[in-house]
């Protein structure tokens, strides 16, 4: 299990006073204080991470959260706040001591403005929600996080989520225009707004990837793009990972940017298949999922370089989709990758670094050894156009020996990833999971000017603690190291 | 996810499924999204992660159900939405089913719900009975929505009222039997006779059996009381088993008779989900039984898979009538049908409309909109909204219990068996006047 730091015992000896006081300002049925009803809300999509938080809080308006978060404020309690509760890092792990405030019910859509194209939603719209309200109109909304069906707007923002479309689109940072949020002391502030740059610092691009520790966000204005007039994805299959990860790293040096491209190993493909019946070619080794967009001419010119690309590494099969049935079936398999990896081994740590395009033959082979060393089964299923690896670690959570070993094996992935000039996290943030890793890529005085921004936001560390930095020797989540 | 069960515990079968169900979660939360109640309610407690969190905890602790966790457990549509979307394949049914047999051992709830769930129990399945009961009610059919208060009680009585049908429908053609082929005989099924519809709408089964003998199939309609899925829902699990246990009996006996069945067809997909479970549910039924249930399950299909299969085609010029297909979760989820209905509504000659949201639940699901009525409410009025949107004014659907959640009101809700049978020769549907 973390470690995580103590719980206050004085917030625990007035839990029911606490929360007697906390229920006026919520709905009725928008506090949960039970301890069964607790239980579900001990973990997110790190499951390996677990503990009931003191309560959980619903609210379902901006005004309602900034209410709670005053009393949470001058009470010192801390505060974890979750959306959909899908993160890969254990950003929404709970603490003992801490309210959950869960933005789930904070799920409309608040405005659209095509001609802008833009869209105003509230912090517990779904990612695919976004573009599910636009599509009719032509529109769509670009990070699209393997996740997109569950996860949620405001977890997007607080994680800088990415997706495989994100090659051509950018990530989260690049999509978002403005923010609605609520301070610690119970402040609504907004940032940004209907238009590309606002005057002062860049507080968007400070929020953006916070991880819940500097504000809880509770309004995105979020940019939509004209849909593309068609898309078009080819199937490449190969006879060893390392050489995808080398046609991978020949496309991108030869300049084309596929809107993505998407790597899955064998012991992926077969899961996937099992769940999409998407034609993923069996007898590789790995394969790689390439889509370009535009029109059909475009397209076909795209499709026929990338072709001659890939003919370069020995394909065992090159197969482009004929039907957007064929294409929605690829795209099922691989964002419900994770999840269908279930099917070989329940228990998996999800890694998520990003490497240098060009080490990627490298990477994947060191991984395999690895794999091999530790005698735990490894599926790799990453973006690869930009880097950003997924290997999964499989292990058996009943066992704590292989637990444990998965963990050290993960560690060992992410600080490869740092060696050859990569770093920790591509888009799942670092939250709980990659907490004790950030020595490996930043000084003390890194990390030191780092916490002074969380300290300036929340002096007492009270939003989201005990995530993102190493936890400090007094095992407190580092405010100490900044009081001074 | 990890589990904690005892190797006692796991000794237990149905704990070993429940366990192996459990470990094949992975807790991704995807789940959550196309849940009915979790889209409504907006708590991790109402979605499938959040109900499977519950009952394993209960499981595993082997403690007897509370409120707290009956209450999350009772909101659960058992649509299955929750099992389309997960990439894992949990078997959120047989966990669910688990579930909630063990609320009713170990749980006592308080007197009127005791009563209602007996009532509808006892009612809803046993047709001469439900008859009965709903011409008592029909007079008092109007009063309905004058019944006051807010609470619970209150209603569900309004629900339970609001069910009568105004006409109760006079007894047709449909009724346990042998319907011999027209013409050459090509094939010969047996036809669910599904409990509460044979009283609700005895024209649905009659239209099926009017065009299957038309297109050379012999029908033949058993006795047997209700298939079980009914009360298998509720967690009633002795009745339910005996009710299942007797329809298998009946149908097995015709297995091995004239010629044997190409099929078990049903009409009612609610029943069909549970029908084609049977060889699960009696998989550790003394061997006779067992294998009979497989061979019951094996043979168990929708009638638009069976329509599918001997390439039905329309006799009559397409009528220029556009519909909304109503996918009712029991073929979308429960038996993953999702093609067969559609396709063969556009091929009869209609015009065929897909509402948005298609994968959440109407709110009928069984009983459910007498036992929830608040939540059935608000995702009826989604669900007609949806179907509005398509500028489509007539529903067809293949499950009783949506056509009367969604019927009424400028919308006219058709069983897609009665439009099928219109095009190929029968006649038209009263309710499209
Ligand atoms: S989608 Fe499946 S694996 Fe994921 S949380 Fe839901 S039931 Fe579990
Ligand atoms: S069966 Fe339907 S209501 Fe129940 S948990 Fe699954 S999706 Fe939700």
């Amino acid at each position: 299990m973390i470690r995580q730091p103590q719980p206050k015992q004085e917030i625990l000896a007035r839990r029911t006073a606490l929360l007697a006081e906390l229920a006026p300002m919520l709905p009725p049925d928008g506090l949960i204080t039970e301890e069964l009803r607790l239980r579900p809300y001990e973990t997110d999509g790190l499951s390996a991470y677990r503990q009931p938080p003191l309560a959980v809080a619903l609210p379902e308006t901006t005004e309602q959260v900034a209410a709670i978060l005053r009393f949470c404020h001058r009470n010192a309690i801390r505060v974890v706040p979750r959306g959909a509760g899908t993160s890969l890092s254990g950003g929404a792990l709970p603490m003992a001591d801490a309210l959950v405030i869960g933005l789930m019910r904070m799920n409309r859509i608040l405005s659209i403005d095509y001609a802008d194209r833009l869209a105003v939603v509230q912090a517990g719209v779904t990612n695919i929600g976004i573009t599910n309200a636009v599509a009719a109109q032509g529109f769509f909304y670009a990070p699209d996080p393997s996740s997109q069906l569950a996860c949620m707007i405001g977890g997007n923002v607080n994680m800088n989520s990415g997706g495989a479309h994100c090659l051509k689109y950018g990530v989260t940072a690049n999509n978002l225009l403005g923010l609605k949020i609520v301070t610690i002391e119970g402040d609504i502030l907004e940032i940004g707004g209907a238009h590309l740059d606002a005057a002062g610092y860049d507080w968007l691009g400070l929020l953006t990837g916070s991880e819940g520790q500097l504000a809880i966000v509770t309004e995105v204005t979020v940019r939509i793009l004209r849909s593309p007039e068609g898309a078009r994805a080819m199937l490449a299959a190969f006879k060893a990972n390392a050489v995808a990860g080398a046609c991978v790293d020949a496309i991108i040096a030869s300049g084309i940017i596929p809107v993505a491209l998407e790597f899955m190993d064998r012991p992926a493909i077969h899961a996937c298949e099992a769940f999409a019946h998407a034609g993923y070619p069996l007898d590789a080794e790995a394969m790689l999922i390439i889509e370009v967009e535009g029109s059909v001419a475009e397209q076909d010119a795209l499709l026929d370089r990338i072709r001659a690309i890939c003919e370069r590494f020995d394909p065992i099969s090159l197969k482009v989709s004929n039907s957007v049935a064929e294409s929605q079936a690829i795209w099922k398999g691989r964002k419900g990758a994770f999840g269908a990896v279930g099917r070989i081994s329940p228990d998996y740590l999800c890694m998520d670094g990003t490497i240098p395009t060009s080490r990627l033959p490298e990477v994947l082979e060191r991984i395999g050894a690895m794999s091999a060393r530790y005698g735990l089964q490894v599926a790799n299923i990453f973006h690869a156009g930009d880097g950003n690896l997924h290997p999964l670690i499989m292990f058996d959570a009943n066992d704590p020996a292989s637990f444990h070993k998965a963990e050290t094996f993960g560690a060992d992935i992410l600080k490869l990833c740092v060696e050859v000039g990569g770093c920790l996290t591509g888009e799942h943030g670092v939250g709980v999971e990659k907490r004790d890793l950030m020595g490996v890529q930043f000084s003390e005085t890194d990390l030191d000017q780092q916490r002074r921004i969380k300290s300036a936001f929340d002096s007492r560390w009270l939003l989201n603690p005990a995530k993102v930095f190493p936890l400090g020797p007094l095992a407190d989540a580092g405010e100490a190291a900044v009081a001074a | 996810m990890q589990t904690n069960f005892t190797e006692a515990q796991l000794a237990d079968p149905d704990i070993a499924v429940a366990n192996q169900v459990l470990r094949s979660c992975v807790h991704c939360g995807f789940c959550t999204a196309t849940c009915p109640t979790f889209v409504l309610l907006g708590d991790e407690l109402d979605s499938p992660r959040g109900r499977i969190y519950l009952i394993k905890d209960m499981l595993e602790n082997d403690r007897p159900a509370t409120a707290e966790v009956v209450r999350h457990v009772d909101r659960c549509l058992s649509c299955l939405s929750c099992m389309t979307t997960c990439p894992s394949g949990v078997n959120y049914m047989h966990l669910v089913d688990h579930a909630r047999v063990h609320v009713e051992r170990t749980y006592r709830r308080p007197w009127h719900d005791r009563l209602l769930r007996a009532v509808l129990a006892g009612v809803l399945t046993r047709p001469t009975r439900l008859r009965l009961a709903l011409m008592a009610a029909a007079p008092f059919r109007r009063l309905a929505g004058h019944i006051p208060g807010r609470g619970v009680l209150a209603a569900r009585l309004r629900a339970l009222l609001g069910l009568a049908p105004a006409h109760l429908p006079a007894r047709g053609a449909g009724g346990p039997g042998t319907y011999p082929a027209s013409g050459a005989r090509r094939g010969r099924v047996a036809l669910l006779g599904g409990c509460a519809q044979s009283v609700l709408d005895p024209g649905i089964n009659a239209a099926a059996i009017r065009l299957l003998t038309r297109l050379g199939i012999e029908v033949v309609v058993g006795r047997a009381p209700c298939c079980g899925a009914l009360t298998h829902h509720m967690g009633r699990h002795d009745q339910a088993m005996a009710d299942a246990a007797a329809t298998i009996a009946a149908w097995d006996a015709e297995i091995g008779r004239d010629g044997g069945l190409d099929a078990i067809v049903m009409t009612t997909s609610g029943c069909g989900t549970t029908v084609k479970d049977y060889g699960f549910l009696f998989r550790n039924a003394e061997p006779a039984l067992a294998a009979a249930a497989a061979r019951v399950s094996a043979l168990a299909l929708d009638i638009s898979e069976y329509l599918t299969r001997i390439d039905y085609a329309p006799s009559r010029p397409a009528p220029g009538v556009t519909l909304a297909y109503h996918a009712a979760c029991s073929l979308q989820h429960g038996q993953k049908i999702t093609v067969e209905p559609k396709a063969l509504l556009s091929r009869a000659g209609f015009t065929v409309k897909e509402p948005a949201e298609g994968h959440l639940c109407c709110g009928s699901a069984g009983t459910y909109n007498l036992m929830q009525p608040e939540i059935a409410a608000r995702l009826k009025a989604r669900k007609r909204a949806a179907i509005l949107a398509t500028g489509a004014s007539v529903i067809a659907a293949g499950n009783i219990g949506c056509l009367t959640q969604l019927g009424g009101d400028g919308l006219v809700a058709v069983h897609s068996i009665e439009l099928l049978d219109w095009m190929a020769g029968g006649p038209k549907p009263a309710a499209l006047g």
